[in-house]
């Protein structure tokens, strides 16, 4: 094809994406209801939810696959409305079970996604090459795509997502289902373009523990709303009843009920091998229950406070419903 | 908000576009070997058929089935396509590319247009070669070759409209709404010679047009003034093009 190379100009005064009153109904159904939220130049964003929070739909709004119901959306400095293709050339997009042409080869598919960005030759070969060599398919570039497994799919399609080197990259489930050798090659090659090229991500995951590894700031959707959003630090820090310290007695020794009873604000359940008591001041437990195993004469192996996980966070708000007061979020 | 691009240079990025994916069309869905066989295999069927049962000289059924193999062809793969990249899981990405849906439904049309001009070259040759059938305007067939597979092929691609990831349902309403069009388009009878309820329905087949350009491309009598098929061809396919984007659209904005 001959090369056309016409670059629409990146507005940096603009956040990456912007959404503005975000609304998705189908019917009576409101799947995603009036969000707000901005990502910055260069910020990997995570957005967590549980099955049929609306995280799909959000994506595929931002993405332009549907229009939304209401509200605006800005991605690249562009209205993603009423700009949609110019948008589209600065996004990078592998969607939630999408899949490769089966019948082109590897580099077949990821030219094709070159050529759809209008990336002039020599620029779609270097960075074809570029890709496949880092996710490691340079030596199966002549395979065709149904001869993959799931997990060199997966990196052919973000080699396909990065070839046109998008400003911003929208990842639906990235490692979902993956082997951990390719989740883990998929995390660092996103943070490393993160750290080297500054392309912003915006993530949704089932995994927490990725989104806790890899995300500046997470936002969490719940019954189409947005629950939650901050970095992961400070999401731990909103959900102070989830504080709590980890116990375990030499020998396995069981202590009597009124040893681990800290009154009604806090909750202790037995681990395997162990205990865990949440409460909101860690430190005051420890060391109540230090001077506890003294006195009933049991002999503590380990003690240690720790913070909420993310996916405590998560659980927090999705199952009760939970909204973080306005001051605990950061959006 | 960056500034508007002109619109020469947004025509020119999705024409590009379109091109692209007509390749990506023709080295996915056209160049496989069932779908060959099948461009090559129905005109010689036809040429079979109509041999067998036909009565009158054998070059007269040369532009009829040289129409219908251009019809057949054309409008056999667009249908699909659109279900095949669902069923696949590559619609959305597609989709969620620079090119705008416009382009993508252009690009598809190229890709049936392409395969049905080329393959209507075989029962023209059967036709020039085995029987005494003689090209008289061979701008008028060409008119009627090109004119009528872009239109054909836009038909294709407004029957891939429906919000289906499954091909043979697809299949089933293409040929529900292609068999019909056969009959009442003068492919086996001149318009000429149709009775009236036939002329009646024949100028609501865009293959009536191209089989009446064909026909005098073989030094027929014309049915229709050439600008009326010029322009009925040209009408149909804007026709179908602008449907398919309105259904095409309502589909994905229904997110089914």
């Amino acid at each position: 094809m001959p090369g056309i190379t016409f670059e629409p100009k990146l507005n940096a005064a603009a956040p990456s994406i912007e959404a503005r009153g975000l609304t998705r109904r189908y019917g009576d159904l409101v799947a995603v209801d009036q969000i707000d939220f901005a990502v910055g130049h260069g910020e990997i964003f995570g957005f967590l939810g549980p099955n049929g929070a609306g995280k799909s739909t959000t994506v595929r709004m931002l993405t332009g696959y549907i229009p939304p119901t209401a509200g605006a959306i800005t991605v690249a400095g562009y209205d993603l409305l009423s700009h949609p293709s110019a948008a589209r050339r600065h996004l990078g997009v592998v969607p939630e079970e999408a899949n490769v042409y089966a019948d082109l080869t590897v580099r077949q598919n990821v030219m094709l996604m070159a050529e759809l960005h209008g990336l002039p030759k020599e620029r779609r070969t270097q960075n074809a090459g570029r890709l496949l060599e880092q996710f490691g398919l340079a030596e199966r570039a002549g395979q065709k795509g149904r001869q993959l497994s799931k997990g060199l799919r997966q990196r052919l399609m973000l080699c396909m997502a990065l070839v046109s080197d998008p400003d911003v990259l929208f990842l639906d489930e990235p490692t979902s289902g993956l082997d951990v050798a390719s989740s883990r090659l998929i995390r660092e090659v996103i943070a490393r373009m993160n750290r080297e090229q500054g392309i912003t991500v915006f993530l949704t995951t089932h995994n927490i523990d990725e989104a806790d590894e890899l995300c500046h700031r997470v936002a969490i959707i719940d019954k189409g709303r947005i629950a939650a959003i901050d970095t992961p630090q400070a999401l731990r820090q909103t959900v102070q009843s989830r504080r709590s310290v980890e116990v375990r007695f030499a020998g396995g020794s069981v202590p009597p009920a009124e040893m681990l009873d800290f009154g009604a604000r806090t909750e202790t359940v037995r681990l395997a091998h162990g205990y865990r008591v949440f409460g909101a001041e860690p430190g005051h437990i420890a060391q109540e229950l230090a001077n506890r195993a003294t006195s009933h004469g049991f002999r503590i192996e380990h003690l240690y406070t720790l913070e909420p996980s993310l996916e405590e966070v998560f659980v927090h708000i999705t199952s009760k419903g939970a909204t973080v007061p306005a001051g605990e979020t950061n959006a | 908000m960056p500034e508007n691009r002109p619109y020469t240079e947004t025509f020119l990025w999705q024409g590009r576009a379109a091109l692209v994916v007509a390749k990506k069309n023709v080295m996915i869905y056209y160049l496989k070997p069932p779908v060959i066989t099948f461009g090559v295999i129905f005109p010689l069927f036809f040429y079979l058929a109509f041999a067998a049962g036909h009565a009158g000289p054998v070059e007269a059924m040369v532009p009829g089935i040289t129409s219908m193999a251009l019809f057949f062809t054309a409008s056999a793969v667009g249908p699909l396509v659109t279900p095949w990249e669902r069923q696949a899981k590559t619609y959305e990405r597609l989709v969620t590319s620079p090119a705008s849906l416009s382009a993508i439904l252009t690009g598809d049309v190229l890709a049936g247009m392409l395969f049905g001009a080329l393959l209507s070259v075989l029962p023209l040759a059967i036709g020039l070669s085995a029987t005494d059938a003689r090209i008289v305007s061979a701008p008028q067939l060409l008119i009627g070759v090109v004119l009528g597979a872009v239109a054909f092929s836009a038909l294709g691609v407004l029957l891939s409209a429906p919000a289906s990831d499954t091909p043979s349902q697809v299949m089933m309403l293409s040929n529900l709404v292609r068999l019909p069009v056969i009959f009442v388009s003068g492919v086996f009878i001149p318009l000429a010679q149709m009775p009236a309820w036939g002329r009646w329905l024949a100028p609501l087949s865009p293959l009536s047009y191209s089989a009446d350009l064909v026909r005098v491309g073989f030094g027929e009598t014309r049915y229709f003034p050439l600008w009326v098929d010029v322009a009925a061809l040209v009408g149909f396919t804007v026709a179908f093009l602008w449907s398919a984007h309105l259904l095409h659209r309502r589909t994905r904005d229904r997110a089914l």
